[in-house]
C-alpha cells in the first residue's frame, strides 16, 4: 500500500488587506508531513511560520484575508472545507496547542469540565464517562493527583501543569497530527524538556504526526525529523534535521546557525551576527527577501529564487542562487564552525 | 579551615560565606565593585480586614553573598521564582532589602535615603527586558535618552542634544532618529535606546535583567555584541541576569545559579558549565536542548520531576531536595552550607558532583 502523507501544503499565500497595504504573510509556502513523523518550522517573528499553520486549521479566514493553494489532509482539502466541516476537523483530527495556556483556557471553568467538553463535541460519549476519561488524560499526561486536580481551576495550576492540561485537551480525540506553536517558550528550561519528552512519548503512543513551531534552533535539534527554516513569508530551506544543521544550503540558515550561543561550548570571541532588520512584509525587497541582509548575494539575487533541490541530496531544497560548491567554501567560518560570515575582530 | 566551621550562634542558622570570602577564594585580581553581604529579601504575605496581620513570608532571596569584580561580568541564573530579579532590583535599592547589606566601590547602599542614593544613581543603571513596556511612549527619543542628564543637572540645551546624538550613534542607531517616538522602532532598535539611556550618564555598572530574552535570535547575537564592545570601551562591569543558559555562558565571566532565594553554586563559568558540582545545576544545563542534534543525541538528559516549590514555604534544610536525584536523609534535615571546592568555586550540596562530600562538620 502506498501511503500518501498525512498533510500536504502547497503554493499556499494568506495575504491580508490592511490600511497600509497588503500584508504577505505566508507567500507560497509548499510542504509535505508524514504519519508519526515530526516537522520542526524554524523563524523569527513575522516569518510566517505561525500563520501558515494556523491557516491550516481555518483560523485565519477574515475578512480581509485572501487565502489561495491547496491544504490536503488525509485526503480532503482544507481550504475548500466550510466552517461546520473545518469544526468537525479541528480539535478532533487536529489539535492545536499554543505559546501561553493561560489564555487558551477558560479561567472560568474546572479544568476536568473544560476537557469533558472538548470530548463531547467530537464524541457520542455520556458525561459520566466523559469525566472519567477526564482524569485519565490529566494522568496521562503526568499531572499528579488528577482526580483532584480536575475539580481546580486553570489559575491554580503552574505553568507547566497548565501546559500539561492543554496536551491533555488537545489529545482527548486522538488526533493524527498536532500542531505545537511555540509550547514550551514561556516555559522554564526543566519545565520544557518535561513537556517535550512528555510530546515525544505521547507521539509514539498514538502514530501521532507533529509541526513543532519555533524559533528555538534547540529544540528543533532536539524534536524535528524534518525541518523547514522560514524567512518574511517563505520556505527558504527544507529538509532532514540532520541535513540543515551540518550542510545547510541557505545563508539565512547560516546565519541563524552561527549566531546562537551553546551551554556546552566556552565563549567565542564574538557571535557571528546578521546585520540588519528583518524586512517589511507589506513591502519585502525585490528577489530574494534575505538579500539586503546577506553578504554573498550578488546581480541575480533580485529574482525570486524557486525552492528546489540544488544539491545531490534529495529532498533537501532551497532558495538560493549561489553554486552549491561556492557555498561550501563560504559558510565555513575560521573556527570550523558555519556561519554566514567571520565574526568581526 | 575556618570558613567550614559553624560560625553562627544558632545551631539551625546556616549563614552563607560572607563576600569577603567568596572574594578572597577567588583567583586573579581586579578588586570588586560591588560586595553583597548576607542579602535577604522577605515579602510579608498579610491578612485580615481591620488589622494587617502577616500571615506568612515568601522569601525572595534569602541570604545572599556575591562580589562583582571590576570589568568583569557576573551572569545570575535560574528558573522563574528564583529571586534573580528581586536581588537585582535590591542591588539597585529599588527594593529595600529587609537586611544584609550591599556596598558599592566601598560605600554602603542599604538604609540610604533617596536623596542619598540619587547620586550613585549615575553609576549604577539598568537595562530592563520589555523594550516595549519601559520606553516611555508619547516621549521622542531625544526626551528618553536625554532625561537622565537633564534629572541630573549635566548638560544643557545643544551640549545635551549631541551627546544624545553621540549616544544614538554609539548603539548603532542613526543621529537622525533623534525626534522620532518608540513606535517607529523594532524591537531590537528600542532596547538599543534602553542601553543608550542606560550609558547617558556614564555609569560604572549596569544590570541587565533578561536584556535580550524578548528579541528573535538573529537580533541576540546583535545586542550581546553590542554588550561586549560597549563593555570594553567603557571599562563597564555588568550584571547579566538571565534565563538562557547559552546566552549566559557566552557572556559571563563568573556564574551564580540561584533556587528559591539562594545561591546554589558560585564559579567562573567554564568551570560551572563544564563541572557542575550542585545536582541542580546539572539538571539546569542537561535540560537545555543543544542546537547541534548529534551533540543533543550523545548526552544524557536529567529530567527533574515536578515544579519549583513556592518560595512562601519553601523546603526544610537543602531547598532542591524534593526535587534532587541525589537527595537522601541528611538533605531534608540540615541544611548544606556554601563550600568552597577551590579556585572560586563554590556549591551548596550535601551530595557534590564529582567531589568528595563536605565534611560532617559543615553546620553547627
Amino acid at each position: 500500500m502506498s501511503r500518501s502523507p498525512l498533510l500536504e501544503v502547497e503554493d499556499l499565500r494568506v495575504h491580508f488587506n490592511t490600511d497600509d497595504g497588503v500584508v504577505k504573510a505566508v507567500d507560497g509556502v509548499s510542504f509535505a508531513l508524514e504519519r508519526g513523523r515530526t516537522l520542526g518550522v524554524v523563524g523569527e517573528s513575522g516569518s510566517g511560520k505561525s500563520v501558515a499553520n494556523m491557516t491550516i486549521l481555518g483560523l485565519t479566514r477574515a475578512a480581509n484575508a485572501d487565502i489561495s493553494g491547496r491544504i490536503v489532509f488525509d485526503g480532503r482539502d482544507l481550504a475548500t472545507l466550510d466552517a461546520e466541516g473545518l469544526r468537525s476537523v479541528r480539535g478532533n483530527q487536529i489539535s492545536m496547542i499554543f505559546q501561553d495556556p493561560l489564555s487558551s483556557m477558560h479561567p472560568f471553568y474546572k479544568v476536568g469540565r473544560q476537557l469533558v467538553e472538548a470530548l463531547e463535541v467530537h464524541q457520542e460519549i455520556d458525561r459520566q464517562e466523559a469525566s472519567k476519561r477526564a482524569v485519565e488524560l490529566l494522568g496521562l499526561v503526568g499531572i499528579p493527583d488528577p482526580d483532584r486536580r480536575a475539580g481546580e481551576y486553570p489559575h491554580e495550576f503552574s505553568g507547566g501543569m497548565r501546559q500539561r492540561a492543554m496536551i491533555a485537551m488537545a489529545l482527548a480525540n486522538d488526533p493524527k497530527l498536532l500542531i505545537a506553536d511555540e509550547p514550551t517558550t514561556a516555559l522554564d528550561v526543566t519545565t520544557q524538556a518535561q513537556i517535550l519528552r512528555l510530546i515525544e512519548r505521547l507521539q509514539d503512543e498514538f502514530e501521532m504526526a507533529v509541526v513543532m513551531i519555533t524559533h528555538d534552533l534547540g529544540v528543533i535539534a532536539d524534536v524535528a525529523d524534518e525541518v523547514m527554516v522560514m524567512y518574511a513569508g517563505r520556505v527558504v530551506e527544507a529538509g532532514t534535521r540532520d541535513e540543515v544543521f551540518y550542510d545547510p544550503q541557505h545563508p539565512y540558515t547560516w546565519g541563524l546557525l552561527g549566531s546562537l550561543t551553546r551551554v556546552d561550548r566556552p565563549r567565542t570571541a564574538r557571535l557571528a551576527q546578521i546585520s540588519g532588520q528583518p524586512p517589511s512584509v507589506i513591502s519585502p525587497p525585490q528577489g530574494c527577501h534575505f538579500r539586503p541582509r546577506c553578504p554573498h548575494s550578488f546581480g541575480r539575487c533580485t529574482e525570486t529564487p524557486a525552492l528546489e533541490q540544488r544539491i545531490l541530496t534529495p529532498g533537501h531544497a532551497d532558495r538560493c542562487w549561489l553554486e552549491p560548491e561556492r557555498k561550501q567554501t563560504l559558510r565555513v567560518v575560521s573556527s570550523g564552525e558555519i556561519g554566514l560570515e567571520e565574526p568581526a575582530a | 579551615m575556618s570558613r567550614v566551621e559553624a560560625p553562627s550562634q544558632r545551631a539551625t542558622d546556616v549563614r552563607a560565606p560572607s563576600a569577603a570570602e567568596i572574594e578572597a577564594s577567588t583567583p586573579g585580581a581586579g578588586g570588586a565593585l560591588l560586595e553583597v553581604d548576607h542579602l535577604v529579601k522577605h515579602f510579608p504575605i498579610k491578612s485580615g480586614i481591620l488589622i494587617d496581620r502577616e500571615v506568612g513570608r515568601v522569601r525572595a532571596v534569602d541570604d545572599v553573598s556575591f562580589t562583582v569584580r571590576r570589568g568583569e561580568t557576573l551572569g545570575l541564573v535560574g528558573e522563574s521564582g528564583c529571586g534573580k530579579s528581586t536581588l537585582s532590583r535590591s542591588i539597585l535599592q529599588l527594593i529595600k532589602p529587609t537586611s544584609g547589606s550591599v556596598r558599592f566601590d566601598g560605600r554602603e547602599l542599604v538604609g540610604l535615603t533617596a536623596r542619598q542614593m540619587r547620586p550613585l544613581r549615575r553609576e549604577i543603571q539598568m537595562i530592563f527586558q520589555d523594550p516595549y513596556a519601559s520606553l516611555n511612549p508619547r516621549r521622542r527619543i531625544a526626551q528618553i535618552i536625554g532625561e537622565p542628564l537633564a534629572l541630573h543637572g549635566l548638560r544643557s540645551g545643544g551640549e545635551r542634544q549631541s551627546k544624545v546624538q553621540e549616544l544614538l550613534e554609539r548603539v548603532g542607531l542613526s543621529p537622525e532618529h533623534y525626534n522620532r517616538y518608540p513606535h517607529e522602532f523594532s524591537g531590537g532598535q528600542r532596547q538599543r535606546i534602553g542601553i543608550a539611556r542606560a550609558l547617558a550618564l556614564e555609569p560604572r555598572l549596569i544590570v541587565a535583567d533578561e536584556p535580550v530574552s524578548a528579541l528573535d535570535v538573529s537580533i541576540q547575537a546583535q545586542i550581546i555584541n553590542l554588550l561586549d564592545d560597549l563593555q570594553n570601551e567603557f571599562d563597564l562591569t555588568y550584571i547579566f541576569v538571565a534565563h538562557d543558559l547559552g546566552v549566559v555562558r557566552h557572556v559571563s565571566d563568573r556564574i551564580a545559579v540561584m533556587y528559591l532565594g539562594k545561591i546554589v553554586e558560585i564559579g567562573p563559568a567554564d568551570a560551572v558549565y563544564a563541572n557542575p558540582i550542585h545536582p541542580y545545576t546539572h539538571s539546569l544545563l542537561s535540560a537545555v536542548p543543544i542546537p547541534d542534534p548529534r551533540q543533543n543525541r550523545a548526552r544524557e538528559q536529567v529530567v527533574l520531576e515536578g515544579d519549583v516549590p513556592s518560595a512562601a514555604d519553601p523546603p526544610q534544610a537543602c531547598r532542591f531536595h524534593t526535587r534532587c536525584p541525589r537527595a537522601t536523609d541528611i538533605c531534608s534535615e540540615v541544611e548544606p552550607r556554601l563550600v568552597d571546592y577551590g579556585s572560586g568555586h563554590w556549591a551548596a550540596c550535601h551530595h557534590p558532583i564529582g567531589r568528595e562530600s563536605p565534611r560532617a562538620g559543615t553546620v553547627g
